[in-house]
């Protein structure tokens, strides 16, 4: 499908508000799903709605695959543009059922063939139980999902997701991870995922796109953006993080764990409801909650001990810490430590070392 | 059992009048609660005046600019070859001026209470402007639309002083059932009088009654 090959999205916007202005002018290769992350306030819904054509005062320009929505005296309105926006109170008409939700985005989505049908999408989101439903009898989860099927259904080439999840909570999050993240490939439509939480662009990203006080400020893959604590002062409550993908390969049901595999090298993690041998998982690693030991550590209680070698130190001179990056079989995992245990153990690049995590690390809500 | 001509003509002219400002009030209720045009509150205030008017002041404006001498007046002439004044057309364009604020009132609140957020769901989800209005925006304000078609169609049948005014007293044509009371009561015909008046008192319950009723109906999902 065209979606995996990428396609450009490039705007060139400048709004000004009374206490905040908007300035854009980036080209976007949108591939699967692309999160855009920043604090509350930085202009993430204000980046979509100019991207949807919600907001009629912006100036500038907009094109997308080669189709000019927004450009000198050219705007389209939101009505024409190939755009799904779902919003993050879900906007639902009340007046309809859930299946009048659906085919109200069907019956107008154009007179061309419908890549996305009707049952295709209600089978995509798990909606087969609630089609006779009233809105107002769904629950926040529920809505969201009709919320997307509605969008999807409008045959849109672009999914926008302005903070779907902010109202669900960890339990409701972690069972529509996997049905968001596959949607790109299922429809092939690329994402622009809105959220300043950080474990959900953890979960679902493959890029980010880090947008702060109204301006693009960093670009690039998702274990890039997480590991760096650069962005420490703009994400309140960020940490330098690392992400491991793992597979699930056994199940220890007395003790409440699975053991997981990360490129042949084992850990243990807490297990959840419903996780199966041989599924995929993101796990995310603050860097605080990484311990480095020179030798393999006897006598301690903690689990999950890898081995990896130091590719990078970056020292802080004007904290008490240091981030030691590791390299675990090709993953990158970084570890937050005082400066003073850098020199005490001599860390250097190059140098072999055990990457200590704590099994309970893996259990924190997200940030 | 007296006339009930004049009954008739309240009706007609209630409903021709709800029909007209439900074709007329509706954009305006729309622009209102949307725009943010510095002329807004002029427009409000202008929309309001007939609450607070006396009916025959409206009456008295309404003679001197609907009258054949004037260029409305004489239009109209030209056009239907009848007058405006002391006519059914010229009581249906004062009572549309005159119930103005209870058709526009309660439906720009409704849209204002609604705002925009559906609409622009709509517009996400390939709705035209016009499309959203009748497929979104109309079925979420039918409480709004209930109430003011109600409140227009029953203070149009409750009209007096502006009708005596623009229409007189003009059995099948301008003699609305508030003025055949006061007819009746003036020569002294209380049987008549009671008929009507009893007549009127029972037909406006049972419309509200309806209403209510309907209302409560209508809360419910509809698609």
């Amino acid at each position: 499908m065209s979606a995996s090959n990428g396609k450009k999205l490039t705007i060139q916007s400048r709004i000004d508000y009374a206490d905040f202005s908007l300035d854009i002018d980036n080209e976007l290769q949108l591939k699967g799903v692309t999160g855009l992350f920043g604090p509350s306030g930085g202009g993430k819904s204000t980046l979509l709605r100019v991207i949807a054509g919600l907001n009629q005062n912006a100036g500038g320009q907009v094109s997308f695959a080669e189709t000019d929505w927004q450009k000198e005296s050219l705007f389209v309105p939101a009505h024409k543009r190939q755009v799904g926006y779902v919003f993050q109170d879900a906007r639902l008409f009340e007046h309809l059922s859930v299946a009048g939700n659906l085919r109200f985005a069907l019956d107008r989505s154009g007179p061309g063939e419908k890549n996305n049908s009707f049952d295709d999408v209600v089978d995509a989101l798990d909606l087969h139980s609630l089609l006779n439903r009233g809105v107002a009898e769904l629950s926040g989860g529920e809505r969201q999902r009709v919320a997307i099927a509605r969008t999807i259904l409008s045959q849109p080439e672009l999914l926008l997701l302005d903070e779907p999840l902010a109202a669900l909570d960890a339990d409701r999050k972690r069972e529509i991870y996997p049905t968001i993240a596959a949607l790109p490939d299922r429809f092939g439509v690329p994402i622009i995922f809105v959220s300043h939480a950080v474990d959900e662009m953890a979960q679902l990203t493959e890029s980010v796109v880090v947008l702060e006080a109204g301006r693009i400020v960093a670009e690039a893959s998702t274990e890039k953006i997480l590991s760096r604590d650069s962005l420490h002062g703009s994400t309140q409550a960020f940490e330098a993080m690392s992400v491991l993908d793992v597979t699930v390969v056994e199940q220890l049901e007395s003790l409440h764990l699975v053991r997981v595999d990360h490129r042949g090298q084992s850990l243990t993690i807490p297990s959840h409801a419903g996780v199966q041998n041989g599924a995929a998982l993101r796990l995310l690693v603050r860097a605080g909650d990484v311990v480095l030991a020179t030798e393999k550590p006897q006598g301690l209680s903690v689990r999950n001990i890898l081995s990896g070698t130091i590719i990078d130190i970056d020292l802080n001179p004007d904290s008490a810490f240091a981030v030691v990056s590791v390299d675990v079989d090709g993953t990158v995992i970084n570890a937050q430590i005082t400066n003073q245990a850098v020199q005490a153990l001599n860390l250097q690049s190059g140098k072999n070392v055990y990457v200590l995590l704590k099994t309970a690390s893996f259990d924190r809500p997200g940030a | 059992m007296p006339d009930l001509a004049p009954l008739w003509l309240s009706l007609a002219l209630a409903g021709v009048t709800t029909v007209v400002l439900l074709i007329l009030g509706t954009p305006l209720a729309w622009w209102l609660a949307h725009t943010s045009s510095r002329i807004r509150p002029v427009i409000e205030a202008v929309t309001a005046l007939p609450l607070v008017l006396p009916p025959t002041v409206l009456g008295f404006y309404f003679l001197i600019i609907l009258g054949p001498g004037t260029t409305i007046g004489n239009f109209w002439v030209q056009v239907t070859g009848d007058a405006l004044t002391f006519s059914f057309s010229g009581l249906v364009v004062a009572s549309v001026v005159y119930s103005l604020p209870f058709m526009v009132q309660p439906l720009q609140s409704a849209f204002e209470s609604m705002g925009r957020a559906p609409l622009e769901a709509a517009a996400t989800l390939r709705a035209s402007p016009l499309d959203a209005f009748f497929s979104v925006a109309v079925p979420l304000s039918r409480h709004g639309f209930v109430t003011a078609a109600v409140l227009t169609f029953a203070h149009t049948i409750g009209e007096f002083g502006v009708v005596l005014m623009v229409g007189g007293n003009i059995p099948g044509k301008t003699r609305v059932i508030s003025i055949a009371i006061y007819e009746h009561v003036e020569t002294l015909n209380y049987a008549a009088a009671h008929w009507l008046s009893a007549v009127l008192l029972v037909f406006a319950f049972t419309v509200l009654f309806l209403v209510y009723a309907l209302k409560r109906r209508l809360a419910i999902r509809v698609g």
